[in-house]
């Protein structure tokens, strides 16, 4: 296990390299002055110039490299050119506004997802599996962004029951939570069933049937846990996806997280910023991945690990 | 005489039964009754696409300051917007947009990776090693942020946003294309399509290509209501389509600024978006239950 487990985290390393670099070239190719943009419409061309050499811009591209490298190890991820302060402040105010808002929504997702799966599978063919079915192919087929209006629309403008925007405790919280987890529930859902259906065609299933248990005694005690093994991978790579799908719902609801900022940063073409925010969401992703990786290789009995 | 022609008539009647897999698989569609619905749906929206600047009852750009913001009647049935323009016209000439957004970006994005995944998993070794990490590069930025990202470096606007979304698409294609080349490389019919002089080429294009074929189609549809999706993300986001093109993301984007007073505003992009999502998403549903082999009747 222990080995398995070096492994997979050695892996994962040229990954890490490989999405740095990526990153780091990429951000340099946005059309513009960056200069300039810091500068002002109105500096000078004098005065541009030593913003560029203050920024380090006039240095050869390895150079850059080798210093933002170093930096990030440092955890130095540069200015922002909108607000002029130091990229890490920026994000670290907004960090776990972003966390709280994708971890209500995994769970509430993946509770609803797991349930309405489970519903749909153990009456597969009959009508609460077509209805569970219709309404998870409906929570994929949505946009978000629309979701999250139309709640704003009953739930704030009408009934005033939460606030329209903002971040201010968890009454703020809960349409976003509910609008980023709809398609994760859905595609939770979809997996759940199609993993239970398969695990009530084993054999210990109609084993446990003929010895006269009760479905609800073979649904949740025999057939749910294993059917479980590969929906917490599906539950687990959503994150990633939520991550994501936090940029459309934090614009919607006005929220205050790192995905409201990368938007703002990419009309400002900050790219300092837009540099970290989206090695941070990858980087997140990657970790995410590994562990549901590991995660799964402690939970199927069936993987070999060596 | 007679019986020859029995025989006959017995022979041709036996080769229509035969159960070609094409056949096999219309049988089974046509048992998936949404994913016929969706088609038909798909079909209608496509015609929409074509004629719907002719058949609009207003033009997407005609103003009438006589009747802003006014909610659903008979005269505009999803009501009009903050410039009197007629909200029904708009989403409908959007039809064309947002289908050929995601058939174009889907198109280039299932292309290329379907040739990536060929190349990988044929010649192995290192054009295998590197294209594969280059997907586990693409793959290792969360859904929309890559299309961001790209976006950011292009700038907005919707060629853009089918370049965003097409890259977004290839390492999918690549690997469902590469594990089937892979499966297939070995197989007999190469080995004997090898012997028989064919080039790499020919094997690659004629006689494994069809082979990933299904996978690809089922693939191929599912991906154009994510992309429809994403595109629409990025015009609402700002990053898309710009003003006053009647993009559905982008109708929606507009209406966020009258949400206190004029809900039709952004009720029916959505429901537009969501309804041809739904289409593609059912498609691809029962495109895959027709094509899987495990699901006999």
């Amino acid at each position: 296990m222990f080995r398995y487990v070096v492994k997979r985290i050695i892996g994962v390393i040229p990954t890490l390299i490989l999405v740095v670099t990526f990153v780091f070239l990429f951000v340099r190719m946005i059309p513009g002055d960056p200069a300039r943009l810091v500068a002002g419409e109105q500096a000078t061309q004098e005065d541009v110039e030593i913003v560029r050499e203050t920024l380090g811009l006039n240095q050869p591209l390895p150079v850059q490299y080798v210093k933002y490298v170093s930096g990030l190890f440092k955890g130095d991820l540069g200015t922002s050119l909108r607000t002029k302060r130091p990229v890490l402040q920026e994000v670290s105010n907004r960090y776990m506004n972003t966390v709280r808002l994708t971890i209500l929504a995994l769970t509430w997702s993946s509770i609803a997802g797991i349930l309405l799966g489970v519903w749909s599978g153990k009456n597969r063919s009959k009508w609460q599996d077509y209805t569970g079915m219709t309404l998870a192919v409906s929570g994929i087929s949505m946009p978000t962004f629309w979701i999250g209006f139309m709640l704003i629309i009953v739930f704030s403008v009408n009934l005033k029951w939460f606030p329209t925007t903002g971040a201010e405790g968890f009454k703020s919280l809960v349409l976003p939570a509910f609008t980023l987890g709809t398609s994760v529930a859905a595609v939770v859902a979809r997996f759940t069933r199609s993993s239970l259906i398969e695990v009530l065609k084993e054999d210990y299933i109609r084993t446990a049937r003929a010895k006269g248990l009760k479905e609800k005694v073979v649904v949740w005690g025999h057939a749910f846990r294993n059917s479980m093994i590969s929906v917490v991978t599906v539950i687990g790579l959503q994150f990633g996806f939520l991550l994501g799908g936090s940029v459309v719902t934090e614009s919607v609801f006005a929220f205050p997280g790192l995905g409201s900022l990368l938007i703002e940063s990419v009309n400002y073409r900050d790219y300092p910023a837009i540099q970290s925010l989206i090695l941070i969401f990858s980087l997140h992703f990657i970790i995410i991945n590994l562990l549901v990786d590991l995660l799964y290789a402690v939970l199927n009995p069936e993987i070999q690990l060596g | 005489m007679a019986f020859e022609n029995k025989n006959a008539e017995a022979s041709k009647a036996e080769a229509n039964d035969i159960k070609t897999p094409f056949k096999e698989f219309v049988r089974k569609f046509k048992r998936q009754k949404n994913a016929v619905i969706a088609l038909f749906f798909i079909l209608f929206l496509a015609v929409i696409a074509v004629i719907s600047y002719q058949i609009v009852p207003y033009g997407i750009n005609e103003y009438d300051y006589s009747a802003i913001m006014k909610g659903p009647s008979a005269a505009h049935w999803f009501g009009t917007d903050e410039f009197g323009r007629d909200l029904f016209s708009r989403i409908l000439c959007g039809t064309r947009i947002s289908l050929s957004v995601g058939l174009l970006s889907v198109t280039i994005g299932a292309v290329t990776g379907t040739v990536l995944g060929l190349l990988a998993g044929y010649y192995g070794g290192i054009l295998d090693s590197m294209i594969m990490r280059i997907c586990d590069v693409l793959l290792a930025f969360p859904g929309i942020i890559l299309a961001i990202a790209i976006v950011a470096i292009l700038g907005s606007g919707l060629y853009n946003v089918i370049i965003a979304v097409a890259v977004f698409s290839i390492p999918t294609f690549a690997r469902l294309v590469r594990s089937t080349t892979l499966a297939l490389k070995g197989s007999v019919f190469v080995q004997a399509a090898h012997n028989l002089g064919a080039n790499d080429a020919r094997i690659l294009f004629r006689h494994i290509l069809p082979g990933a074929i299904p996978n690809i189609i089922v693939q191929y549809t599912m991906s154009i209501g994510n992309s429809i999706l994403t595109a629409s993300s990025l015009s609402f986001l700002g990053l898309g389509a710009q003003p006053p093109t009647p993009e559905w993301g982008l109708l929606l984007s507009n209406g966020r600024n009258y949400m206190m007073t004029s809900w039709h505003i952004t009720l029916f992009p959505g429901i537009a978006i969501f309804l041809t999502v739904l289409a593609f998403n059912l498609l691809g549903d029962g495109l895959r239950d027709a094509l899987d082999p495990k699901l006999s009747d």
